[in-house]
């Protein structure tokens, strides 16, 4: 198989799951804190993230009663105790104190308690102050801050960690995030370096910084070396091109929560839908998850003839032999052969949309943009698309990919394809466009000349480190992407004329068919050879700064334990695609290193787009 | 050292000493005669009031507060009214209960606290006597009252008054009373005379000490041991009773033979005594009485004052100040005449060691047979920590030392801390210093309080040196008190902000646990708002800057601070505070210079306050967000009309941003309901709110053919756009004449190869087929291909000679088109030889 490992010194990755045990502990003890029979609401997006954290028996354990879903409506539950787990949201908090008030003004008396996760803020707490309940209930805080979701993905789940962010601004995760890093430099630590990129990794890392300097230090061997900081708006390219490698494809389609996914009846051939975990305890999917699309269905018919050679050796058996394949190899096989099914029917599905030929055509467009070839084509092709609305978010997918390779559109087009935009989809859009405006996914094209004017003098206030804090005004301008200069710079397009042999990748642009090297896996790569920024000035200048390499406080000895060395952790701030993992994990075969991937939470381009939607859908 | 026991005296089994500690450093001139005075236990301070009933305006009695060694610490003269009764609090605050009831309370240097009062009825009936005492609750004043009623609080920190019980038949002022804490209940014990009563909170029982002799008579003393375990009680013909508080049991009885009451009576006991016993004290006379009849009686010269302390009484005099106690059982073991005990001998063994006299293998020698050389060790130790000269102390930690050498396996733990700490006594005890305590208060008061005692009495060095040498972690020794120093620092009125800063951070550096904004908010206590602001500047995280920035309204400051530290709920505090504290427009002009301030306040009022969001960008003069909030408020809106004047109001802000185009798209969309509204009017069609496309396949699907094409031009959609639509629209109802007609009615914009696909998507090959023929030359082999025509298709292909055209027919052939397939491979072997 293509992705046998090319160098066979890869370490070992820590045990991540010692970040469940302590968030499943921490949780009973808050349990506990209420003591007696309760009833537990639960936010809708943290059940699943609980679901691989304590299960249900786990929770009844510890005398919860009822399990409900946090919802606006009363609630029919008769306990005298409540307890509500969810996240630190206003509105999530004004719907309690609605609860709360509605069995004051019956005349009901019961005991609440919140707990938010992975922190509380001040402005919830003032909430419930102003609805004038904040004397009848408790709150807690469960720090669960990290999900391991696979042996080297972990996720804060924080999807809203983008928005909040990105596009308004507000930077309450920020710290979270270097609590997250805290937490995991406390147990996997000292990291001996950290290098990192974007306003917000710097803020991340300071965080951190703070956070280690406050608490006691404690030395022991390091399982991981280096750490790699990224902001999600250094690169939107990357998640905004289509997946074609398997994992990213299924998350494509089917949409991956929580590293569990649900194939519907069209894939499990019967008339139930099904439930699969997709990591690597999944032996043919951990086989496949990493390969071009185009090379799974091979993998499965070959996969299939093995299985049936390994059930025909049942043949010619005598009862010994037999008894011991039973007991020993059947249960495997069986299990296999499930699974293999399974993924035979989710490929035959994905064949069924992505073979047509508008997924082909849809490819080619997006090569053609990243290569900047045929612009015009593209731009008919685009028109075309939102004229027969094929997809909302998909043209909206395009607008954007245009906007960030083409360093925006030219005020002719501009204004065209988004008045198309808007007779195909609603005029609420222009909300959406004010938003992807703002994030400089969607910009018309300044004129030449004030555009450099603009771009120095951001430049001059983004090295000033208070007036960095200021430039949110500019960021729609500083946000140029400048994506031609750097696709040049770093060798981001292969040469179209030769031939890419997608069985065997030679280097990170398989994940998009040879068309594409991922940005921001680049930036890593290039960075960790470089050990530092040197040589990259003219990108990150183009990126817009803010990139830093720092030393850890232990110095000396951290060169001997060289296998801790090559184990990189990379957070993603406002999360990562599936593709850009799978990239990792080719570049760490590539150079016997390791990635750990932490991300606020796993991300394509439909949700990528979908939180910076403001219709009134 | 042979004279060690000459101070001793014998009261039956025990022996009592009186040791010097001071020659006192004060010189009253008046000795203590007609003074208040108040010592605190635990060598503490001496308060003294003189004259204090001299009530002429011209002369006011002087206040002085002494250290226990008798330096003065301050004085002042007295203005307030005339004082019952000086006491000190458990903290060493001076309480000062005045006639009137109220209680005035200075700290250690006369400053003045705060004061409280003892009850209403308490200011007509005047104050007659007061106590002041300690409780496992604090400290706690008892008086009684004009009209012979006791109240009670029982901690001064959390004033609670009781009014007690009315006690049966008294008729004057009780000839003596003292306060009891018994059963976590503070009572009072009185006598009457004839009789006792035991005051509680509820009743009034009278009480009968057990084995009283009948022909005692009244009790006019009394007093209670410092632990409340123990009462003694004084009768009119000089009889001594001594029994515990509960009233329960008798100790003894000893007939004094004095007459007239004892001036002072006071309780003289240690931990784990031999023997309790009383001390009393007349004009001349200093009596000591224990359990067995014998009695030990000093004389005395000037009026003196008893200060019961844990184990013994300190008696302070106008010249000097002695401890009386009991002598510890270790050094009576060790000192007493002929004493053969292990730690006697060896103190003889060492003596003899160091004249080089062989005697003294011979007493370790006999010590070692008997193996009690731990034991000896263990005295030796134990003794110094009781003896107050130092001299006394050497030898004996030298004999401790020297018998340590003889042993393996001897823990030197309590040796090196016994050291330690008798260093650190000494230290204490030092005139300057003025702190008297023994080793056993020391231990019962920890060494926590011990710094603390310190501290507050302002020997910061001593202090520091004292952490330091017993190695105490920075974050409880060294830090506190640089904390506690930096506070008082700051209040030195006759330093300049900038000396006091410079010095402070100098003093303080980085110690860990040290919080300048704690220094500083100290400094801001004083009305020092500059030099707060500079000490702030030392502070390194910039979050604990912020609520007292606030708090000296320096909100601008706080608010870039609270940026600064990151942390989003202290910024989030930081608006919510200013939100309150300025007017609208200060506030906002406020939020406008801090962007994250500003969008983490957006992100709140998004969601709880709509109106607010808009006065905010109003301010800003931001015409886009405003605009934008119109269009999100629109939608919320469910009345057309309402909808329309805020698309209206976001038209006109978009214009004012110079944003156009979005001026236009909502101007369209305004148009758009409008038409929307007048066709669900006139047709029902249920339109309203949907997209421009939806609409005009809304209005297709209904059959509006001719309200579509009013659409098509007057909103000018894209021909391609429309034709589009109409095609799929006219398919899907199957209206194939219908559709001929739009096709010819000019040439297809988005070409005829759709027609062909669209027709087949609706399984129409007869209909596709019509237009097969019209599609341009690029698609025809497409257009054959969609419906399945492959001979067309190959024809098509080989016509115009494409190599890949052919191969895509190639691959649609199954093998039953032999014929088609030769014919494709020969026409692409001839065009790929060209």
């Amino acid at each position: 198989m293509a992705h046998s490992a090319r160098r066979r010194d890869c370490p070992e990755l820590p045990d991540f799951s010692l970040l469940k045990r302590l968030a499943r502990d921490q949780l009973i003890y808050l349990l506990e804190q209420l003591p007696g029979k309760k009833d537990l609401f639960i936010e809708a997006d943290l059940m699943s993230p609980l679901d691989r954290i304590a299960n249900v028996s786990t929770l009844k354990q510890h005398e919860v009663d009822k399990l409900y879903k946090v919802e606006h409506k009363p609630v029919v539950s008769t306990s005298d105790q409540l307890c509500f787990l969810i996240r630190p949201r206003i509105q999530t908090v004004k719907w309690i104190c609605d609860v709360a008030n509605a069995d004051k003004a019956a005349g009901k008396f019961r005991r609440y308690k919140i707990i938010f996760t992975p922190q509380k803020f001040y402005a919830c707490e003032a909430v419930l102050e102003e609805q004038g309940i904040f004397g009848d209930v408790t709150t807690d805080e469960w720090a669960f801050n990290l999900l391991p979701l696979d042996d080297d993905i972990i996720s804060l789940e924080l999807p809203e960690f983008f928005r909040d962010n990105f596009l308004a601004g507000d930077q309450r995760w920020v710290r979270t995030a270097g609590s997250a890093l805290h937490l995991l430099h406390s147990l996997y630590g000292p990291f001996s370096k950290i290098y990192g990129i974007g306003r917000c990794s710097k803020m991340a890392y300071e965080s951190w910084r703070e956070q280690v300097e406050e608490g006691e230090q404690r030395t022991h061997q390091a399982e991981i070396g280096k750490v790699f900081l990224i902001d999600r708006d250094v690169d939107f390219v990357t998640p905004l091109c289509s997946q074609v490698v398997y994992e990213g494809l299924v998350d494509d389609i089917f949409r991956i929560k929580c590293g569990c996914v649900e194939f519907g009846p069209e894939v499990t051939s019967s008339d139930k839908s099904m439930k699969v975990m997709l990591n690597s305890q999944d032996k043919v999917f951990n086989e496949i998850r990493n390969e071009h699309f185009s090379n799974v269905f091979g993998f499965l018919s070959q996969k299939a003839r093995n299985l049936q050679t390994a059930y025909d050796k049942r043949r010619g058996m005598d009862i010994k032999q037999m008894k011991t394949f039973v007991s020993e190899e059947l249960k495997g096989l069986k299990q296999e052969h499930r699974l293999l099914s399974l993924h035979i029917g989710a490929s035959e599905s994905i064949m069924k949309k992505k073979t047509k030929q508008d997924f082909q055509e849809l490819l080619k467009t997006e090569h053609s943009l990243l290569e900047g070839f045929e612009i015009r084509e593209c731009i008919s092709f685009i028109e075309e698309h939102i004229n027969r609305q094929v997809s909302m978010i998909e043209s909206l997918r395009l607008l954007c990919l245009l906007s960030i390779t083409e360093n925006g559109l030219l005020p002719k087009d501009f204004r065209s394809l988004k008045a198309q935009y808007l007779q195909s989809y609603g005029v609420d859009h222009l909300l959406t466009f004010a938003n992807l405006r703002q994030l400089g996914l969607l910009v018309e094209q300044q004129p030449g000349e004030t555009l450099t004017v603009m771009e120095s003098k951001v430049g001059k206030l983004v090295n000033d480190k208070t007036a960095g804090k200021l430039t949110d005004a500019f960021s729609s301008l500083a946000k140029k992407s400048n994506f031609r200069a750097l696709s040049r710079k770093l060798n981001l397009v292969p040469k179209s004329d030769e031939e890419y042999d997608l069985r065997v990748p030679r280097d990170m642009a398989y994940i998009f068919s040879g068309a594409y090297v991922p940005l921001s896996c680049k930036l890593i790569e290039q960075v960790l050879d470089r050990d530092g920024w040197t040589g990259l000035e003219e990108v990150t200048r183009l990126l817009n700064g803010h990139e830093f390499a720092v030393s850890g406080s232990t110095g000396g000895d951290s060169k001997t334990k060289s296998d801790a060395q090559r184990i990189i952790l990379v957070m993603f701030l406002g999360g990562c695609t599936f593709s850009e993992i799978s990239a990792l994990r080719f570049l760490g075969r590539e150079r016997g290193y390791k990635f750990i991937v932490v991300t606020t939470a796993i991300t394509n381009s439909s949700r990528l787009l979908e939180a910076l939607l403001d219709n009134h859908a | 050292m042979a004279f060690i026991t000459a101070t001793w005296n014998p009261l039956g089994e025990a022996f009592y000493r009186k040791s010097e500690l001071y020659e006192m450093c004060w010189s009253i001139r008046d000795g203590l005669r007609d003074s208040l005075v108040a010592a605190a236990p635990y060598g503490g301070p001496i308060a003294l009031l003189r004259e204090p009933h001299r009530r002429s305006p011209s002369s006011r009695p002087q206040l002085e507060i002494y250290s226990a060694s008798g330096v003065s610490i301050t004085s002042f003269p007295w203005k307030s009214g005339p004082v019952v009764q000086l006491g000190w609090t458990v903290s060493d605050e001076l309480l000062c209960v005045q006639e009137d009831g109220s209680v005035l309370i200075y700290d250690l240097f006369g400053s003045f606290k705060r004061h409280f009062s003892m009850g209403q009825e308490v200011v007509q009936n005047q104050v007659l006597e007061a106590k002041v005492f300690h409780s496992p609750y604090g400290t706690g004043v008892a008086i009684v009252t004009g009209s012979f009623r006791f109240t009670l609080a029982t901690n001064i920190d959390d004033l609670k008054l009781r009014r007690l019980p009315e006690v049966p038949g008294l008729q004057g002022k009780p000839p003596c009373w003292v306060v009891l804490t018994q059963d976590r209940q503070t009572k009072v014990l009185l006598s009457t005379g004839p009789e006792l009563y035991i005051l509680d909170n509820t009743s009034c029982t009278a009480v009968c000490p057990p084995g009283l002799s009948p022909q005692a008579g009244s009790v006019v003393h009394m007093s209670v041991s410092f632990s409340y375990k123990y009462l003694a009680l004084f009768t009119d013909t000089g009889h001594l009773w001594t029994g515990s508080s509960h009233l329960q049991e008798k100790l003894s009885e000893v007939d004094t033979k004095k007459s007239t009451p004892p001036k002072q009576m006071v309780w003289c006991r240690r931990p784990k005594s031999q023997q309790p016993s009383v001390v009393l004290m007349w004009d001349k006379l200093l009596m000591v009485a224990g359990v067995c009849n014998d009695t030990i009686q000093f004389p005395i010269e000037d009026p003196c004052v008893l200060v019961g302390e844990l184990d013994g009484v300190r008696i302070i005099s106008s010249t000097n100040q002695e401890l009386l106690q009991e002598v510890p059982l270790v050094c009576q073991d060790i000192f007493k005449i002929a004493s053969m005990a292990p730690g006697a001998l060896l103190l003889e063994a060492h003596r003899e060691y160091e004249k080089s006299s062989q005697k003294a293998d011979e007493y370790l020698r006999e010590i070692k047979e008997q193996s009690m050389l731990g034991e000896a060790v263990r005295q030796c130790v134990e003794a110094a920590g009781h003896e107050y000269d130092t001299n006394t102390q050497k030898s004996l930690l030298r004999a401790a030392s020297f018998g340590k050498c003889f042993l393996t396996d001897f823990s030197p733990d309590p040796f090196v801390s016994t050291c330690r700490e008798l260093r650190v006594l000494n230290a204490v005890r030092e005139s300057s210093v003025g702190l008297p305590l023994t080793h056993t208060q020391f231990k019962q008061m920890t060494l926590q309080v011990l710094i603390d005692r310190l501290v507050y009495r302002q020997f910061y060095p001593l202090a520091i040196e004292i952490c330091r040498y017993l190695k105490i972690p920075d974050y409880q020794g060294v830090s506190r008190v640089l904390k506690h120093w930096a506070s008082c620092k700051v209040q030195q009125k006759d330093l300049s902000d900038e000396a006091i800063a410079r010095a402070v951070c100098v003093k303080v550096g980085d110690s860990p646990g040290v919080s300048y904004s704690h220094i500083a908010a100290k400094a801001y206590e004083c009305g020092r708002t500059e030099l707060a602001i500079k000490l702030l500047d030392f502070e390194a995280r910039s979050g604990e800057q912020v609520p007292l920035l606030l708090k000296m309204k320096r909100s601008q400051l706080a608010l870039s601070k609270a940026v600064e530290s990151g942390d989003t709920d202290l910024v989030y505090t930081v608006v919510t505070y200013l939100k309150n504290e300025m007017n609208r427009g200060d506030f906002f002009m406020t939020l406008r210079n801090q962007p994250v301030a500003l969008s983490l306040y957006r992100q709140f009022c998004k969601l709880q306050e709509q109106e607010t969001l808009k006065d905010l960008y109003n301010q800003d003069d931001d015409h886009q967000e405003l605009a934008n909030y119109y269009v999100t408020a629109s939608y919320r809106e469910k009345r057309l009309e309402s909808r329309l004047s805020l698309l209206q109001s976001a038209v006109d802000e978009y214009n004012k941003a110079k944003n156009e185009f979005a001026a236009k798209a909502t101007e369209d969309e305004m148009r758009l309901l409008r038409f929307q509204r007048k066709l669900d009017d006139e047709k029902g069609a249920g339109l309203l709110g949907l997209s421009l496309q939806a609409t005009m396949e809304a209005l297709l699907a209904l059959g509006l053919h001719k309200q579509a094409e009013q659409l098509y031009r007057d909103f000018r959609v894209p021909d391609k756009r429309y034709w589009w639509l109409k095609l799929k629209s006219l398919a899907e109802k199957e209206e194939w004449e219908e559709l001929e007609k739009f096709s010819k009615s000019k040439k297809s914009p988005i070409g005829y190869l759709a027609f062909v696909e669209v027709c087949m998507k609706c399984n129409n090959k007869y209909e596709a087929k019509k237009y097969v023929s019209k599609v341009t030359p690029e698609q025809k082999v497409k257009a054959h291909l969609a419906i399945s025509d492959l001979e067309g298709a190959a024809d098509a292909a080989i016509e115009r000679k494409n190599e890949s055209e052919m191969g895509v027919v190639l691959s649609r052939c199954s093998v039953s088109d032999r014929l088609l397939i030769d014919r494709l491979n020969r026409a692409r072997a001839s065009a790929a030889k060209k």
